[in-house]
């Protein structure tokens, strides 16, 4: 009796501030939400374009800008007049700056991304491979990342001021502050010399692919981890320790609810949409982490090849993995976005 | 049994002058542990950096050990790849990333802060356009940006300073911006304004001393990432050159001999480990201390994030 006296006002609480789904008790409302997330993608989709066009502009001028003649600093003084020539043509220096950026740019829309200056390869056909590896690194990294920093950061949240959430708290603070390239030679001092457990380089032979020889992902993987998972953990525990001072948490529990049952129907999914911003600017970071990391176990990855192309000055291949991660950049922070719109019942329904 | 309780102090209570101003952001961080670790870290390695030439026995540039030889009495730490002494080198490598970084730290909350207050102060087309260029900008990871202007112009420390200031002042003009934004709508603002002050007074008079405590947490965090990325760079190839003693450079130098001596990777390693460990905990102390233990409680600021 008293149960359902008090079952009236605690549920509609609820409604406002929990995670309950509504929808499914209102159909129309879920259509509704469908509207919201295909608004939000058709809203910043224009946004996203132009930035990746602006980034493609800031790269292209970016080769125009060398000292004297571009091909001319790539090859050096020495050069002949017959290679300066065959360059210049390659990097559209023979037309006016904007018509060759429209060239350039058309060419990537049509697949052609040029030719790489050193290997003399198409770039898309040499760096394909590299993208690969990179993806699958990134990928694998960013689950595994997920999934520890979520459950370890619920965990340290529910166990709050324990020597569990103390030790995890400070280790955190202390791994998301290291260089990644620092933590990677660790890594290979402790795993790969000390204790011979795994190869310190992660080179292929040519036509492999890192998952042909997963054992050489394990420490380039291990050193993202630990630079990426602290950030993840922390946001998870203050977002999980701010959903359990609520009032609507105190009210489930004071209702009888158990407690795993607050935690993952109420804590949990009210954490998500702080935690899911997060990862996305995680996700973000490892596409530019990687970079390091994969430089320190000569992974072969676009980040290897993003230095050996600067160090070599392989414009073409500069401009089309700087390009590239500016893509990966606005798609990524159009998908948090709506993963935050869906995750978050309350904003579905305010727009 | 007294009963009646009043909450009005006795006379002997109230205070007998003016409140004295609260201390400082930086003197409250400076008393929690926190930020007394994260101060007294970061002193240490500058110490080591500025302080250590002084000690060393050379330049760290001569040969005079066997190739990663190994620790004997007079060469503490060994041998590097040419059979420089390491510990030379160590002690000699930190000053010039520490100058780097504290002036690219400087350069990017400088352009940071005048974009972000005069594109909120302006609104309309400043505000768009200031914010549409940290929008391309950002989408370019920092390094990556960085890296970027230095294949164009070559491996050149003033370059290295412009780069990684330039890839800063995006994500300060964010953090700026936001917090702007909040006092262009106050009274004292379009009251000053109203009053006739010209635009350049208020912006520099009214709101640059508000964004104190926001401008003292990004200055932690910025030079903390400022380490990371120079010292980034120069292992790579792209900051300070060889020979020069540098602690990046000498992890990548050493790397090969990781197995031999490796003190060759580990002095410079810990430093800069250390450096940016001390750096982040001091911001992270600051950040609690301005902010509030609320607002800073352990929540990483999702702008900054992005900024490694």
């Amino acid at each position: 009796m008293l149960e359902n006296n008090d079952r009236q006002p605690i549920s509609l609480v609820r409604n406002d501030n929990g995670p309950e789904d509504v929808s499914a008790r209102f159909p129309r409302h879920r259509r509704k939400a469908r509207g919201a997330v295909s608004r939000t993608i058709l809203r910043r989709l224009p946004a996203g374009v132009v930035t990746v066009f602006a980034v493609a502009v800031l790269v292209y001028a970016a080769t125009l800008i060398l000292p004297g003649d571009a091909a001319t600093s790539i090859l050096g003084q020495s050069a002949t007049p017959e290679r300066l020539a065959l360059l210049r043509d390659e990097l559209n220096l023979n037309v006016p700056p904007i018509r060759g950026f429209f060239q350039w740019l058309g060419g990537i829309l049509t697949g052609d991304f040029g030719v790489s200056l050193v290997t003399r390869e198409a770039v898309l056909s040499m760096v394909g491979p590299k993208l690969a590896n990179s993806a699958v690194l990134i990928a694998v990294a960013a689950v595994v990342s997920v999934f520890l920093g979520t459950v370890l950061g619920t965990l340290a949240a529910l166990y709050k001021d324990s020597v569990f959430d103390h030790v995890l708290t400070v280790v955190a603070l202390v791994a998301s502050a290291l260089p990644e390239f620092v933590v990677g030679v660790l890594i290979v001092l402790a795993f790969a010399i000390a204790l011979p457990w795994f190869p310190a380089v992660s080179m292929l032979g040519t036509g492999q692919y890192i998952w042909d020889e997963p054992i050489k992902l394990v420490l380039p993987l291990v050193t993202l981890l630990i630079v990426v998972t602290p950030y993840i953990f922390r946001m998870m525990r203050a977002s999980i320790i701010e959903a359990l001072g609520s009032e609507y948490v105190e009210l489930a529990t004071l209702k009888g609810v158990k407690r795993s049952r607050v935690v993952m129907r109420h804590a949990v999914p009210n954490a998500l949409p702080a935690t899911i911003q997060v990862i996305g600017l995680n996700i973000l970071y490892l596409a530019g982490g990687i970079v390091l990391v994969e430089t320190v176990f000569n992974f072969p990855g676009i980040g290897s090849t993003l230095v050996a192309a600067v160090t070599a000055r392989d414009v073409p291949v500069i401009q089309f993995i700087v390009v590239l991660l500016a893509v990966f950049y606005v798609a990524l922070n159009i998908l948090t976005d709506v993963l935050v719109l869906i995750v978050t019942p309350r904003r579905r329904f305010a727009r | 049994m007294s009963g009646i309780k009043t909450l009005a102090p006795k006379p002997s209570e109230l205070p007998q002058q003016a409140p004295r101003r609260p201390p400082g952001i930086l003197r409250r961080a400076l008393r929690t542990w926190r930020g007394r670790i994260g101060a007294a870290i970061t002193l240490a390695v500058f110490g080591v950096a500025f302080l250590g030439p002084l000690f060393a026995t050379g330049s760290g540039e001569e040969l005079n050990t066997m190739p990663f030889g190994p620790s004997v009495a007079g060469s503490l730490l060994g041998g590097d790849d040419l059979g420089r002494d390491v510990l030379s080198r160590t002690l000699n490598g930190g000053a010039t990333l520490l100058v780097l970084a504290v002036l690219a730290t400087a350069l990017g909350l400088i352009i940071g802060t005048a974009a972000g207050i005069w594109a909120a102060f302006r609104g309309g087309w400043a505000d768009t356009v200031v914010m549409r260029i940290v929008d391309i900008i950002l989408a370019i990871p920092t390094l990556v940006f960085a890296l970027l202007l230095l294949s164009m112009l070559g491996p050149m420390l003033w370059l290295v300073i412009v780069a990684v200031g330039l890839s800063h002042a995006p994500q300060v003009a964010r953090v700026v911006y936001g917090a702007a934004q909040d006092l262009v709508e106050r009274d004292f603002v379009k009251a000053v304004a109203l009053m006739g002050v010209p635009s350049f007074r208020i912006m520099r008079r009214e709101i640059l001393p508000n964004l104190s405590t926001v401008l003292l947490v990004e200055v932690g965090l910025r030079l903390s990432y400022s380490i990371i990325i120079i010292s980034g760079l120069s292992y790579l190839g792209f900051g300070v050159q060889p020979p020069t003693p540098d602690w990046g450079v000498m992890i990548n130098e050493n790397r090969l001999g990781l197995g031999v001596n490796s003190w060759g990777v580990l002095a410079p390693a810990i430093l800069i480990a250390l450096l940016a460990v001390g750096t982040n905990i001091l911001a992270d102390a600051i950040a609690r201390a301005g902010l509030g233990e609320d607002r800073a409680n352990d929540l990483p600021n999702p702008d900054s994030l992005g900024g490694r």
